[in-house]
């Protein structure tokens, strides 16, 4: 399958693994929603198992959002990552082929600043609504950054 | 019949005693009633919740001490028990329900978390719910075991009991309350 695969939409899939725990292929940012478009309406991938984000600082397309779809009749996943770099971190969404994308969407928005365009409602879900960076971001500690009271110098900061 | 003096009844405030009558003075008499009854509202959001469940069960018994009749409206609770993790979207809800309640009113921190924020000192979470409501008593512990949990209930007792009536009405009150914005 992978191979049909890179067949059709070889020139926007950027690399595979296929011996990985589940087949994984990196794909270009712009080829992403046909291809999952494709999968689900061709292929029988038809849940959407998880929608998350992800930074690595080390690479050049530091941000990424990473897709997990099920073939439910035939069990087979797969695992689609796109990356986008910082300075303009737009993905299309794809609420419209699956709804239960809307909330995760909105979460890797809140947490990454990845921007999903064409989702019908983009605000924080998790964070409280005044907050004005996006934590999981490797720049920002874990730590508040309000906590007035604690000495660093027993916490190893 | 069975013995009455195997029972520990509550013992009457200090006061003057003649046949017929005795005499105290309002705050010790109000504050004997209130301490025996209080009616808590288990505000329980984690592992300290659990602990309180089983403080309330039958081996541990807070129904004991009064708290019998927990009550999940702020309108009808004196005591507001913040129990586990208070995140800070959740912050501005344990604000809004401890001015529902009306006074007297005491809070009662339970755990680390809701004390201090806990282990988790990050982005999400609320460090110590005093930083939102005044609070009376903390009970530290993750999560502190139903014995620990029963001691600081009776500290409140300790606070309602000694609490003089005016209290709520004192220009000191008054500031704490402004202090934490609420009216």
């Amino acid at each position: 399958m992978i191979e049909e695969l890179t067949g059709k939409f070889g020139n926007e899939i950027q690399g595979v693994e296929a011996d990985a725990d589940i087949p994984t292929l990196t794909v270009d940012v712009k080829g992403t929603k046909n291809l999952i478009a494709w999968l689900k309406e061709e292929r029988g991938f038809i849940f959407l198992t998880d929608l998350c984000g992800i930074h690595y600082p080390e690479q050049e397309n530091e941000l990424g959002v990473i897709y997990h779809l099920h073939n439910l009749t035939a069990n087979k996943r797969l695992r689609i990552k796109c990356f986008v770099s910082k300075k303009r971190p737009q993905v299309d969404s794809i609420v419209s082929l699956f709804a239960g994308a809307n909330w995760m969407e909105r979460e890797t928005f809140d947490f990454y600043g990845i921007v999903f365009t064409g989702h019908p409602n983009l605000t924080r879900i998790l964070n409280v609504e005044y907050m004005d960076y996006h934590p999981l971001r490797k720049e920002y500690p874990l730590e508040d950054a309000t906590r007035t009271d604690k000495d660093d110098r027993f916490f190893g900061r | 019949m069975s013995d009455t003096n195997k029972y520990n009844l509550v013992e009457a405030p200090e006061g003057y005693s003649a046949p017929g009558f005795f005499a105290t003075s309002l705050d010790a008499a109000v504050g004997l009633a209130r301490k025996n009854s209080i009616w808590p509202l288990p505000f329980a959001t984690s592992c300290c919740g659990i602990e309180f469940m089983a403080t309330m069960g039958a081996h541990y018994d807070l129904g004991r001490f009064g708290a019998e009749r927990l009550s999940f409206s702020p309108r009808q609770a004196d005591l507001l028990m913040v129990m586990g993790t208070i995140a800070k979207k959740m912050a501005p809800v344990v604000q809004q329900v401890y001015e529902q309640m009306a006074e007297p009113r005491w809070v009662l921190s339970v755990g680390a978390c809701a004390s201090s924020g806990g282990v988790f000192d990050t982005y999400s979470v609320l460090q110590g719910i005093d930083k939102v409501v005044p609070v009376d008593v903390y009970v530290p512990g993750c999560p502190p075991r139903p014995e620990q949990i029963i001691e600081g209930f009776m500290k409140i007792q300790e606070l309602v009991g000694n609490e003089s009536l005016r209290r709520r009405y004192s220009p000191e009150y008054k500031e704490l309350m402004k202090k934490y914005g609420i009216l």
